[in-house]
């Protein structure tokens, strides 16, 4: 009997899989890049209604904070809202296209056709239908974008099971909830993670881009107003401002995202794995 | 040469598995197999050999109610028209374990869809992971194993249902030579125990002869049944028997029943 159980290797890491230096790479370059920024506004005395300096920026980060601490906010729901959607309507329509094949012949092609247009063209008739509600219309414009990327994940993944699990389930008379629950979501589990990563990012530019093309209204307005008022009144530290916390968001959530996935698939899924060579 | 039905003792023993008159042929238009008559005795172990596309896959689906008969009948025990055979464990020619589940879970999966909880499966799970040798590595996840004991796993898996029947698809042909001839003589041990009916695909004559107790030869286009070849020796075979004279003869009866077939 073979007893050898065949362990995960335990050699020392290439230089470039070291925790310390993948940290360290990224961490030096920026540190490189807002040190040559800030030198060279310093230097050439350009004036913060050009570039402000890194620095300024943070003072403005520090000062405004409440103001821009409300408008994060408001744009973080919107994007928080569509994103828990789309992952709500992509990935129950994606069950239903696999288990009727003339859902999906009939609602995929409407589908992808509101993902191929524009959502700069489809925010101004939103907001005429919807213009009495603008909260609703950027909820809308995020939700449209970030949900073709989980519907057409999840349906690829559902579609990616195994012929021979399928016969395995059906062999042991599994009931198509058991066969769901126990085989074609942990299957689509990798694809889905992959769409959620771009779907997150999305909800985010359609927050943005939406509230650009529909402006805000009302009282409550995000990051993207805050941009666009900063420029008018040249203000232009508090856009640079309102411009990191947007990068920070998409940033942030994008490794939330990735640390989730690692998390979830790590024990299993051949992605999250690193190979030894 | 043995180009008739061979009666062997199987005779005397009840039928477990009936085909009569069966005949696949699949939506293409592909001629699969058949007609083919097949009887195989309770607790009998066959072995099913043949050049690939002669149909055994499909024979062994259909009897596992995984597919269904253009023509004729299949008989197996407990098994309704179009339901799959719930007292047949299948071994498939990949473990096809569910890479997401530790080896535990992948074993007690087809109890766990019975309805059978954890606990109550517990002592089943762990009786046949013993058997298989696998006791040790419960927790671990598939890809942690090698392709031995991913098979092992898969065998213990087929087998914890107590199944009546036990169809295996070549599950030792991605094997290297060492661990298929360990895993044959386990497998041959625990039928000795067990004494489930097995029929056993496989396209390779040595390892047909050294587990059956009947060899039914096949050919292609379209899968027939050429032979049925008894093989009389001993009950409990080793080592000893690979390198026997009978052996050797009975490799050689299969080989040439294939050879004149592929003529
Ligand atoms: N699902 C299918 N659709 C069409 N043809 C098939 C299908 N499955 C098997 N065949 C064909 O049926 C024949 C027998 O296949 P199979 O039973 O897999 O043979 P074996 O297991 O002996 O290699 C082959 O010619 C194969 O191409
Ligand atoms: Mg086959």
């Amino acid at each position: 009997m073979e007893k050898q159980l065949v362990t995960l290797p335990n050699a020392p890491l290439p230089f470039v899989d070291r925790l310390a230096v993948r940290i360290a790479a990224p961490v030096i370059v920026a540190a490189l890049a807002l040190g040559g920024w800030e030198a060279y506004v310093r230097i050439a005395e350009t004036p913060s209604y050009i570039l402000p300096a890194p620095t300024k920026i943070v003072q403005t980060l520090w000062s405004d904070r409440a103001e821009l601490s409300a408008a994060w906010i408001v744009t973080l729901k919107t994007m928080f809202s569509a994103l828990g959607l789309a992952v709500a309507g992509g990935v129950v329509m994606a069950v239903l296209f696999s288990a009727s094949r003339l859902l999906e012949i009939s609602l995929f092609p409407p589908a992808v056709v509101l993902q191929v247009t524009p959502l700069i063209a489809i925010a101004p008739l939103l907001s005429v239908w919807l213009g009495d509600q603008p909260w609703l219309v950027l909820l809308l414009c995020a939700f449209i974008v970030a949900f073709f990327p989980i519907l057409s994940n999840t349906v690829a993944g559902l579609q990616s099971v195994d012929h021979g699990h399928r016969d395995l389930m059906r062999l042991y008379g599994a009931s198509p909830l058991q066969r769901l629950w126990m085989l074609q979501i942990p299957s689509m589990l990798p694809y889905f993670l992959t769409g959620l990563k771009v779907a997150a990012n999305l909800a985010l530019v359609g927050a943005i881009v939406a509230e650009f093309a529909v402006g805000a209204g009302g009282k409550q307005t995000g990051l993207a107003s805050t941009i666009l008022e900063s420029g008018f009144r040249l203000e232009v530290p508090r856009m640079f401002a309102a411009l990191a916390l947007v990068s920070f968001t998409g940033v942030a959530v994008y490794f939330l995202i990735h640390a989730l996935s690692t998390w979830l698939l790590s024990p299993w899924h051949d992605s999250a794995v690193r190979r030894d060579t | 040469m043995a180009q008739t039905s061979t009666p062997t003792h199987a005779d005397k023993r009840p039928t477990a598995v009936e085909l009569i008159g069966v005949e696949k042929r699949f939506s293409g238009g592909v001629h699969a197999l058949g007609p083919i008559d097949l009887a195989i005795g309770r607790g009998e172990f066959v072995c099913l050999v043949g050049p690939s596309g002669c149909g055994k896959s499909t024979a062994l689906r259909m009897v596992a109610g995984l597919a269904t008969p253009t023509a004729g009948t299949v008989r197996s025990g407990g098994h309704q028209k179009g339901q799959p055979a719930s007292e047949a464990g299948y071994v498939f020619q990949e473990p096809t374990l569910l890479p997401w589940s530790r080896v535990w879970d992948n074993v007690y999966l087809p109890l766990r869809l019975r309805g059978v909880s954890r606990s109550e499966a517990r002592p089943a799970v762990e009786r046949v992971l013993a058997q298989v040798g696998l006791e040790d590595f419960a927790k671990a996840y598939p890809r942690q194993l090698s392709g031995g004991m991913k098979m092992r796993a898969s065998i213990a898996r087929a087998l914890v249902g107590e199944p009546s029947l036990l169809l295996m698809d070549e599950p030792f042909a991605a094997l290297d030579e060492q661990t298929r001839f360990r895993l044959n003589n386990d497998l041959l041990h625990l039928w000795q125990e067990g004494r489930w009916t097995v029929i056993f695909v496989t396209h390779s004559v040595y390892e047909a002869v050294y587990l059956a107790e009947r060899i039914v030869v096949m050919a292609a286009r379209p899968g027939r049944v050429l032979a049925e070849i008894a093989v009389d020796a001993p009950a409990v075979r080793d080592e000893s028997f690979r390198r026997s004279v009978r052996y050797d003869e009975l490799c050689r009866k299969v080989s040439e029943v294939l050879l004149e077939a592929a003529r």
